[in-house]
């Protein structure tokens, strides 16, 4: 039996004509332009409406080449549907034009002036080349197209790593190539981060986790730098205006529209390398801003559907931006599942973190749900079964959810205890040895019945100091972003090791040196997923700006000549990460309970001082060690060696006593951040089995095995 | 100049002469030669391109399309693309896919 031709069916034929134009009843979903047989078909929602026009553009055209009113026979419920025949969809952009009430004190500020972006396009040019100027008397600025998905994924499967397992890395598609240094053929772009797959190979991670890519508008800052004059942009793109278009103007071949394709590349070749990616996702506001802001596209199509707003009509601004999303109101809620799904099932997406993600369990009038509907679908669904769901646990507005985020045992969390913690006692405050502890043992308090895998461990991310900046500044200086360094946060918990700012001084350079790789050192050693920030790893600096969500030049961008300069810092940062894929009794999903459950003798996890089995929870104590019984690695189903973890905040050096291990078993040197690292497998022995000499403000790490197996 | 495609099909291996610019215009008749290639058992696709002077999305698309009608088990070479066409494609990440071949 042969397959009937598509075009054939009934189906597939006009039924009316609108001028030129040859139409039929469309389908309502999926919502967006969807190419049929034949035609296109167009599909929108709109509740308020009252007229609702399809208004297409020749590609670039500065007017329309035809606007075509939806016949009321085509409105299903609250969607227009249409499909139009005969279209040149690769020449094609198109929009929305939808008449309505402006009655902003009921919610409605339709204008049929604007021609309105498609919330559900897959496709968006009018940004194609970054930062190129665009004409702003255009009537029309980010313009939906159609999407062809006919992407050769070559086999390309879900890696599905363990999420206990991930080294996850933050960065930003455009700022990690962007430098002239990069030496990459497509600077800025993502064909131009392919190129350096090999280099996160060679670092271990695995999970890269990108700042916003879904179509945003850098040029929408109106900042300028105040000692330059230079324009400053909206580099992070914390300000979405497409959610299902991939940014156009990080792509080399966005000018061909080649966005999709060459982004699907990319992900498919980090797949091949082992990489997970995870996209940072900003559903708690959109571009359109507050009253003053730019009609895109929901605001004309249905404001009061989705921005939550307030019983006079005016945006509530739980985000810090302006508007809201009002994620739990159920056509809201099908919006961000629909986005969520066609990231994982088009572009293979392995996760989502989820900015300001507290603002997703709110109300419509902005009370916290206790269960709210929106996290519960997420956790649940089918497409996004396998998915990791990270969220930002807190929002602008003040509520702040780490450890109480409704996660229906799917999802994790940025651990903003965890990295105040570590930076606190890293920089020598009193009383954080238990707190630390707790930290480093996942945070049992603070995800009690969850996997340890709940806490996503950070130190430093794109928001906030560097992790170089984080020891050489006492003080933000964000004087370049043009608000009189009043943005940014004030609560750094840094310490600049004596100097503010750049030093000569070696003694200063070498304790900055030293406390970062403390800081990497309990990162990687600690229970739940570590996540680095890009350039961390060889010291990265923003001369001491904490907020670079302008600054689209060498402030923000991965300087590749630090490679070499700081390739000490790079080298022991990849042994750390082989350190911790090569000990799985540092990534068990289980938290440890300090008892032996598996009868080897030694509690799962046991804390000592100076003196063995004697850790100093007093205030004045600045010395904690942590001892992992590798018999207890992963609940007990994997063998591996005993692990020891020092870490001295103190001014002084300390002679530590060090746990006995079993019989014929000794202290082998992995690491002392004073001194060296060794390779994996090739750790010298201690030459004093019960001590080590631990300098001030040192981490030392040890892993203990039979003595025999010693190569050096 | 003028979009020309020819197809000659030698032992199992086709080539196919490709002239001019290859776009939205120009696809389909690539498209159809491509699909007589495949027709005709081709184990081999080779794709002369010393004289393609531009290549659109759809000109790109045109490859995925070449790849997919094809098979995985047929060798795609493209050979002797000018520098902007050979870039464009690694760009776009299809050199996985189609080998590149110098003239």
């Amino acid at each position: 039996m042969s397959t009937p031709d598509m075009r054939e069916r009934i189906d597939a034929f006009p039924t009316h004509r609108i001028g030129p134009y040859r139409v039929r009843a469309g389908r309502p979903f999926p919502y967006g332009a969807t190419p049929v047989p034949g035609g296109v078909n167009f599909s929108v929602y709109s509740d308020g409406a009252t007229t609702m026009s399809l208004v297409l553009f020749e590609r670039g055209g500065t007017r329309p080449s035809a606007e075509l009113e939806f016949p009321l026979e085509f409105r299903i419920g609250s969607v227009y549907a249409m499909t139009v025949f005969g279209l040149d969809a690769e020449n094609l952009e198109y929009g929305f034009r939808a008449a309505g009430p402006y009655a902003p004190e009921h919610g409605d500020r339709f204008d049929a002036g604007k021609v309105l972006s498609d919330p559900y396009a897959r496709l968006i040019s009018g940004r194609e080349v970054w930062g190129r100027e665009p004409d702003w008397d255009n009537v029309y600025h980010y313009r939906a197209q159609v999407l062809n998905d006919d992407f050769d994924w070559d086999g390309d499967r879900p890696l599905r790593i363990p999420a206990e397992d991930l080294v996850i890395y933050e960065t930003h598609v455009r700022g990690f190539t962007r430098h002239p240094s990069s030496k990459v053929s497509a600077p800025g772009t993502y064909a131009g981060m392919r190129e350096k797959i090999p280099y996160l190979r060679e670092l271990g991670v695995n999970c890269l986790e990108l700042l916003p890519v879904f179509e945003f508008d850098e040029l929408d800052n109106p900042r300028t730098d105040p000692a330059t004059g230079e324009r400053l942009y909206n580099y992070w793109g914390y300000n979405t205006v497409s959610f299902f278009a991939p940014k156009a103007g990080y792509a080399a071949t966005g000018p061909f529209g080649m966005q999709a394709d060459e982004f699907k590349s990319l992900v498919k070749e980090l797949h091949r390398a082992g990489i997970e990616v995870v996209l940072d996702v900003v559903f708690n506001h959109t571009a359109e801003g507050n009253e003053q802001g730019p009609t895109i596209s929901f605001r004309g199509l249905d404001n009061a559907t989705y921005y939550m707003l307030t019983p006079r009509g005016e945006y509530y601004n739980f985000s810090g931006t302006g508007n809201t999303v009002n994620c739990n109101h159920p056509v809201v809620r099908d919006f961000v599942l629909s986005c969520l799904r066609h990231w994982v099932a088009e572009y293979h997406i392995d996760g989502f973190r989820f900015d300001l993600a507290a603002i997703l369990d709110r109300a419509p009038d902005g009370t916290p749900l206790p269960n709210p509907p929106l996290l519960e679908q997420l956790a649940h669904d089918p497409i996004l079964r396998h998915t990791k769901l990270i969220a930002e646990a807190w929002d602008a507005a003040g509520l702040y959810q780490v450890g109480n985020f409704p996660n229906y045992g799917r999802w994790s969390e940025w651990n903003g205890k965890y990295r105040d913690t570590v930076r606190r006692f890293v920089k020598g405050e009193p009383g954080l040895v238990g707190e630390l502890a707790t930290r480093m043992a996942g945070s049992p308090d603070l995800y009690q019945g969850r996997t340890s895998s709940a806490s996503v461990n950070f130190i430093t991310a794109h928001d906030g100091f560097t992790l170089a900046d984080l020891v050489s500044y006492n003080d933000k200086h964000n004087e370049a972003n043009g608000e009189d360094n009043n943005d940014g946060a004030n609560d750094n918990n840094s310490w600049n090791c004596g100097e503010e700012g750049p030093s000569a001084s070696p003694h200063v350079r070498e304790l900055r040196m030293r406390q970062m790789k403390n800081l990497l050192t309990i990162l990687l050693t600690s229970q739940g997923i570590p996540m680095i920030l890009a350039g961390d790893e060889v010291g990265r600096t923003q001369l001491g700006n904490n907020n670079t969500y302008c600054q689209d030049n060498e402030l923000s961008w991965f300087d590749w000549g630090l490679v070499e300069a700081n390739a000490g810092l790079l080298h022991f940062t990849q042994a750390l990460i082989a350190f911790r894929h090569a000990h799985p009794v540092l990534r068990s999903s289980d938290h440890p309970s300090g008892t032996d459950r598996v009868g080897s003798g030694y509690p799962d996890i046991s804390w000592h001082g100076v003196r063995a089995w004697a850790p100093d929870w007093a205030d004045h104590g600045r010395v904690l060690a942590m001892m992992r019984c590798g018999r207890h690695a992963k609940g007990g189903s994997v063998a591996d060696d005993h692990v020891y973890i020092a870490v001295n905040a103190h001014w002084e050096a300390h002679d530590l006593e060090l746990p006995a291990l079993p019989e014929g078993q000794r202290w082998h040197l992995f690491a002392d951040t004073a001194t060296a690292v060794h390779p994996l497998g090739a750790e010298p022995e201690l030459q004093h089995p019960g001590r080590f000499h631990l300098g001030a403000h040192s981490a030392v790490v040890l892993v203990g095995r039979a003595a025999q197996q010693t190569t050096a | 100049m003028a979009f020309d495609v020819r197809l000659k099909i030698n032992d199992k291996v086709a080539t196919i002469e490709l002239k001019g610019e290859l776009d939205a215009s120009t696809a389909g008749e690539f498209h159809d030669t491509v699909g007589r290639a495949a027709g005709a058992g081709a184990v081999e696709l080779v794709i002369h391109a010393e004289q393609l002077g531009y290549l659109s999305s759809a000109g790109l698309r045109s490859l995925v399309f070449a790849r997919q009608k094809m098979g995985d088990e047929v060798r795609i070479a493209i050979v002797g693309a000018t520098d902007p066409v050979a870039q464009t494609i690694r760009l776009a990440g299809f050199d996985h896919s189609i080998e590149l071949v110098d003239a």
